[in-house]
């Protein structure tokens, strides 16, 4: 690319289609898209640097403005619990902040302590615990504190559920699901070690001073009721009670408040050239999520179209054999499918915006420590 | 924390606790986008050490300086990637209900 770049400053007429402020096709190709071959990708990497094309009078930098005028988000699917959007104008180090920040830098709540009285079962009082743990709570982490290590548990830190199932002797085995575990909006019920003062209220785990009923509108009880937590024999019983706090996925993954949160380039397939007739059936043929398909021209003649750009996978199988030449894959460089799968504490769009104010608040920590 | 000669402010290295390629990797775009920066570079020096360092040379202003307009036009950025983000959302909300379709606009919490 450099060899280019001297070329039109030296005034060569080698390029004479090239246009002030325009970088000719093929830069520009190279530059917006990943291009896709039948051996490997090409391109991969783009320029970062704003003067990378200075050289040649192409100014590519992206300013704040610039970034404002251009930025696109378009919603494609939104439902309680999962969404696909489009991100466009942005570069991937952004983009890529946003998903490393959904997954482990936003907070939800999730158990982290629990106090067995009674666990006859055949599971593991840790292996119990841990279980317990990754159950999705359904409970706004914007109502609550996060808890340090000298904190008092009390009703802005912690919840708390009660756990107590038992099988019948004689009875068939019992499945203990997550909808078992029960909210106590007013805190511990299990008594501290130390006899109670006379008079005094007897002390409890936490200490809550007003119900949680006044904090949150909606109950604060598990997200899915359907989860399996343990199987009990006859005879055997588990009594416990779960503390959730508040935490981030970075910490421990239970705290991760979305299943997967993922972003993929738009796939762009162009046609080169008209494919006709037998080649197109071919060509339609050889997808295998049928971006392609066939447009009847009228007298007899067929021809090959792109349908269906988005739901390219590019398995490359199109720019195998002998249309090689006539199809281009390549990816769009700043436009993201952006997709996020909730665990349920909150919808996946207030998710994306908790998301981008942490990443505020990461600049504005640092710009605060700078000065 | 900022690492640099006495004499010379425009070229720093910044070791910023607790952060990681989230913010490193999105501040370096910002700072390679600033026709200011000659050159930037992060790294992080050990994945057990919870830090990053982030290296910054200007054509001649202070590097601390590019930095913090860095950081600043990066929340600009995030301002606006939310404003648009929340706008399009309404949109789809509204054009849904246009449509007449079934979604759950009470269940949001």
């Amino acid at each position: 690319m450099p060899k280019k770049g001297t070329k039109s400053t030296k005034g060569t007429d080698d390029e004479p289609q090239q246009q002030q402020n325009k970088l000719p096709d093929h830069l520009e190709l190279q530059r917006t898209r990943v291009i896709c071959k039948a051996g490997a990708p090409t391109h991969t990497e783009g320029f970062q640097y704003s003067g990378a094309y200075a050289a040649m009078g192409v100014d590519t930098s992206v300013s704040v403005d610039k970034f404002c005028m251009n930025f696109k988000v378009e919603v494609k699917r939104l439902t309680e619990d999962d969404m696909e959007f489009d991100m466009i104008g942005v570069d991937a180090s952004i983009a890529n902040a946003f998903r490393r920040i959904l997954i482990a830098e936003v907070p939800t709540m999730a158990i982290e302590k629990v106090f067995m009285v009674d666990n006859t079962s055949v599971i593991a009082d840790e292996v119990l615990s841990h279980r317990l743990g990754l159950i999705p709570l359904d409970a706004d982490p914007r109502l609550f504190d996060y808890m340090s290590e000298n904190d008092v548990p009390n009703e802005r830190n912690t919840i708390v559920y009660k756990l107590h199932v038992s099988c019948q002797k004689g009875s068939p085995r019992l499945t203990v699901k997550s909808g078992q575990l029960e909210w106590l909006p007013e805190g511990s019920q299990l008594n501290m070690a130390a006899p109670a003062q006379s008079g005094n209220k007897q002390k409890t785990y936490t200490s809550f001073s007003q119900s949680q009923k006044d904090i949150s509108k909606e109950s604060l009880g598990v997200k899915f009721k359907d989860i399996t937590i343990a199987r009990l024999g006859p005879g055997q019983a588990i009594e416990l009670e779960a503390h959730a706090v508040k935490g981030i996925g970075k910490v421990h993954a239970k705290w991760s408040p979305v299943a997967t949160a993922w972003y993929k380039m738009l796939p762009e397939v162009v046609l080169l050239k008209e494919i006709k007739d037998d080649d197109a059936e071919k060509l339609v043929k050889k997808c295998p999520v049928n971006v392609f398909d066939i447009e009847d021209l009228g007298n007899g003649e067929k021809r090959a179209v792109v349908t269906k750009p988005r739901s390219c996978t590019l398995c490359r199988e199109c720019v195998m054999g002998p249309s090689e030449e006539q199809v281009r894959l390549t990816r769009v460089r700043d436009h993201f499918i952006f997709t996020i799968e909730s665990t349920g504490a909150l919808p996946p769009e207030v998710l994306f915006t908790e998301a981008v104010k942490i990443l505020e608040e990461k600049c504005e920590r640092v710009i605060s420590e700078l000065s | 924390m900022e690492h640099g000669s006495v004499t010379d402010s425009t070229a720093s290295s910044f070791s910023i606790m607790e952060e990681d390629h989230t913010l490193a990797n999105s501040v370096r775009f910002v700072l390679n986008q600033d026709p200011r920066v000659a050159f930037c570079g992060y790294s992080i020096p050990h994945p057990a050490d919870n830090k990053v360092n982030i290296r910054v040379q200007t054509t001649g202003d202070s590097a601390k300086d590019v930095l913090k307009d860095s950081l600043q036009d990066l929340m600009v950025m995030c301002q606006h990637v939310r404003g648009t983000f929340d706008t399009a959302v309404s949109d789809f909300r509204q054009n849904k209900t246009a449509e007449g379709m079934d979604i759950d606009l009470n269940k949001k919490k």
